[in-house]
C-alpha cells in the first residue's frame, strides 16, 4: 500500500490552510482535539453537559453510549456540521483543533472541514462516477490538473483498499456499487483532500459483517496517518478498532480512557453496566 | 351496537344514493371532457387535415390570416382569400355582390410563431427568477416571520386572476415603462403569472435532493454555493424543468394577460422582419389564444368563421398536448435514471 505520507507535498500546499504555523503545531502535538467545558443545545433542549476530553493524534478514539446520549452531536461539533441545524449552538465552552478554537470568528468553516473529513452513517456517495466522487474535494479546492487528480484518485482508492475492486470501473456510477464499497468510497473521498482528522459516524451500521470487517481493517491502517474519531453502537467494534474510548450517557461524558481499561476495568459503575449489557 | 332494522334500511338507502351522486358527478366530468375534445377534434381536424395529398393543410399552418371573400359568380360559389380576390379582380371587371369574412382565409402561422416566442421568453424569465427564489428559500433562508411573509405573498400571487395580471402588466410595462404593446411587456407579464408555480415546483425538487448529498459535499470543504451548484442543482434541475413544462401550457394558453400587453389582432410582418434587432423586443405579436378570441368575437358567425375558430383551437390543443406529453416522458425517464 502506498503511504499517503509519501504524497507530494505540493498537493497539500495547494489546499489553503488557515496558517502554516498551526499545521506544524498540530503535527508536533500529541493532542489533536481538545474539548473544554462544552455545553451544547438544540434550541432549548440541552444535549451535552460540561464535556471535557482530549483526543490524541494518530490514534482511534471511539465514542460509545446509548442512543440520544450526545455522541453524534459531539462528533458533528468537531467539523461544525451542526451549523447546518437551525437553533443548534454551543452554549458554553470550546473545542480546539491543534490549539485553535474552531468556533472563533476568524476560523473559516470551509478550511476547517477540509482538515476534518467526515464519513456518515448512511453512505452518501454522489450520484456521479467513482472518479468524480473522489476528485470532488480537490476540484472544489481549485485543483483542475488532470494528472494530479488521477494521482490523488489512485492514492485515495489504494489507501481505502478499493483500488483493485474498482480500477477498471472508475467511470461507473458510484450508486451501482455495494453498500460496503460505497462506504469505503466515502472514506476514500474524505482521504483525497488529505485531512488531519477523519470523523466517522457509525460507519458500519448498515453493513454486513464482512463489509464491516473490511472497514475496521481500513481504520486500523489509516490511524498511522490520521486522527480518527468514530461513533459506534457496536461495543465489540469499539473494542476492536479504538485506542481510546469515551462513554457517554444522557449528554455527559461518564468516562474516558484507554480502550483496554474502559473495557476490562472501568472505574465507573455505569460504564461497566453499559459495557456488560445491563442497560442501553 | 346493532341499529334497528328501519334505521339500517334508511342508512343503506342513503349509502346507495350518495354512491350514485358521486358516480354521476364523476361521469359528468368525463362527458364534458369527451364532448370538448371530440367537438374540437372533429371540426378542427377537418380544417387541418385534408382528403387529398398533402394530407395536412400546409396552407393553414404556414400562412398568415387573410380576409375571405365569398360571392356568387356565374352560378358558382367562389371562396377567395384577399390575395386571390385581388388577382381575380384584375381579370374580371364586372361588379359582384361580395361578403367579406375577416381572418377566415389563409392560416395561423404568425399566431403559432407569436405563441412560441411568448412562451420561450416568459419561461426563460420565470425560470431564472423562480429558481433563484427557490434556491434562496430552500437552501439559504432560515425560517422566520419574513420568510413566512414571502411564502404568503407567493401563495397570494398564485391566486391572482389572469386579467388582473394583464392590467398590471399594461399599467407597469406598457404605460409606465413605455414598452408599449410588445414582446417584452408580454414576457414580463406572463413570467410573473407563472412565477408562483415555478417557485413551488423548484422548491419541491430541491427538497427532494437528499440532505446526505449536501452534508457530504460540505464535509469535504465545499462552500454552500459550490454544494448547490455541483451537488444539488444538477439533481433538482430535471424535476424543476419537467414541472415547469406544465407552466408552459399555462403561459401558452392565457389570453387575458397578453391582450393588453403583447398581442395584436392582426399583423402583416413576421416577428423577424424588424428594421433593427432591438426592435424585436418592442413589437407586438399575434398569438393562438388571442386569435381564437378575436375570430370568435366577430359577428356574424358563420360556417367560414367556424372553420378558423375550430382549426385554431385544434392546433392549439395539439400544441399544448405535445408539451404535456413531453413533460410526462421526460419525468418518467428522469425517475428511472435518478434513484436513491
Amino acid at each position: 500500500m502506498v503511504s499517503l505520507l509519501e504524497m507530494p507535498q505540493t498537493l497539500s500546499q495547494q489546499l489553503p490552510r488557515q496558517n502554516d504555523r498551526r499545521a506544524d503545531e498540530i503535527n508536533g502535538a500529541e493532542v489533536m482535539i481538545d474539548v473544554r467545558d462544552l455545553d451544547f443545545a438544540y434550541g432549548a433542549n440541552k444535549v451535552l453537559h460540561n464535556v471535557n476530553l482530549d483526543i490524541p493524534a494518530q490514534a482511534v478514539t471511539a465514542f460509545i453510549g446509548p442512543s440520544g446520549c450526545g455522541k453524534t452531536t459531539l462528533l458533528r461539533c468537531i467539523n461544525r456540521m451542526n451549523d447546518l441545524i437551525e437553533g443548534a449552538r454551543i452554549t458554553r465552552g470550546a473545542l480546539h483543533l491543534g490549539g485553535v478554537d474552531i468556533n472563533a470568528p476568524e476560523v473559516d468553516v470551509v478550511d476547517l472541514r477540509r482538515r476534518v473529513g467526515m464519513v456518515f452513517q448512511k453512505s452518501n456517495p454522489f450520484p456521479k462516477s467513482i472518479y468524480e466522487n473522489i476528485s470532488y474535494g480537490l476540484r472544489i479546492a481549485g485543483i483542475t490538473k488532470r494528472s494530479r487528480l488521477d494521482e490523488a484518485v489512485e492514492k485515495s482508492l489504494r489507501a481505502s483498499a478499493l483500488w483493485d475492486e474498482v480500477k477498471d470501473r472508475l467511470d461507473a456510477n458510484a450508486l451501482g456499487f455495494s453498500g460496503g464499497q460505497q462506504q469505503r468510497l466515502c472514506i476514500a473521498r474524505a482521504l483525497a483532500v488529505e485531512p488531519d482528522v477523519i470523523l466517522m459516524d457509525e460507519p458500519c451500521s448498515a453493513l454486513d459483517p464482512i463489509a464491516t470487517a473490511k472497514i475496521e481493517e481500513l481504520i486500523h491502517a489509516l490511524k498511522k496517518q490520521y486522527t480518527i474519531v468514530i461513533v459506534t453502537h457496536n461495543m465489540q467494534q469499539a473494542g476492536r478498532v479504538s485506542d481510546h474510548t469515551g462513554f457517554f450517557y444522557l449528554g455527559k461524558l461518564i468516562e474516558f480512557g484507554p480502550t483496554t481499561k474502559i473495557f476490562t476495568n472501568p472505574s465507573e459503575k455505569r460504564t461497566e453496566d453499559y459495557i456488560t449489557g445491563r442497560f442501553g | 351496537m346493532i341499529a334497528a332494522p328501519s334505521n339500517r334500511r334508511r342508512s343503506r338507502l342513503l349509502e346507495s344514493v350518495l354512491f350514485w351522486v358521486f358516480r354521476i358527478g364523476t361521469y359528468f366530468v368525463l362527458l364534458c371532457a369527451t364532448y370538448i375534445f371530440l367537438d374540437i377534434g372533429i371540426k378542427g381536424g377537418r380544417t387541418v387535415f385534408t382528403r387529398t395529398a398533402p394530407f395536412v393543410n400546409v396552407k393553414f399552418l404556414t400562412e398568415p390570416p387573410q380576409t375571405l371573400y365569398v360571392f356568387d359568380y356565374e352560378g358558382k360559389k367562389m371562396e377567395l382569400s384577399d390575395r386571390e380576390y385581388r388577382e381575380w379582380k384584375t381579370t374580371h371587371k364586372e361588379d359582384v355582390d361580395v361578403t367579406s369574412v375577416s381572418y377566415s382565409a389563409g392560416g395561423i402561422w404568425p399566431c403559432i410563431v407569436g405563441t412560441a416566442l411568448l412562451v420561450i421568453g416568459s419561461m426563460t424569465l420565470a425560470l431564472f427568477i423562480g429558481i433563484s427564489c427557490a434556491i434562496y428559500l430552500s437552501e439559504y433562508s432560515r425560517d422566520g416571520r419574513f420568510i413566512r411573509l414571502i411564502r404568503v405573498a407567493i401563495l397570494n400571487l398564485a391566486g391572482v386572476p389572469s386579467i388582473v395580471f394583464g392590467l398590471f402588466g399594461f399599467g407597469l410595462f406598457v404605460i409606465f415603462f413605455g414598452w408599449n404593446v410588445s414582446l417584452l411587456s408580454g414576457w414580463f407579464t406572463l413570467g410573473l403569472m407563472v412565477l408562483p408555480a415555478i417557485i413551488t415546483a423548484s422548491e419541491e425538487s430541491l427538497r427532494a435532493v437528499p440532505q446526505g448529498l449536501r452534508e457530504g459535499s460540505l464535509a469535504l470543504g465545499a462552500t454552500k454555493w459550490q454544494t448547490i451548484r455541483k451537488n444539488v442543482l444538477p439533481y433538482a434541475l430535471p424535476g424543476i424543468l419537467t414541472s415547469s413544462i406544465l407552466g408552459i401550457a399555462r403561459v401558452a394558453g392565457e389570453t387575458a394577460p397578453i391582450m393588453f400587453t403583447a398581442a395584436y389582432a392582426m399583423r402583416d410582418e413576421m416577428p423577424w422582419q424588424v428594421s433593427h434587432w432591438t426592435n424585436f423586443f418592442f413589437q407586438g405579436v399575434m398569438a393562438l389564444p388571442y386569435h381564437i378570441y378575436v375570430v370568435s368575437s366577430k359577428i356574424p358567425q358563420n360556417e367560414y368563421t367556424e372553420r378558423v375558430q375550430y382549426g385554431t383551437a385544434f392546433v392549439f390543443l395539439v400544441v399544448v398536448m405535445l408539451i404535456a406529453l413531453t413533460s410526462i416522458l421526460l419525468r418518467e425517464r428522469q425517475r428511472r435514471r435518478l434513484s436513491w
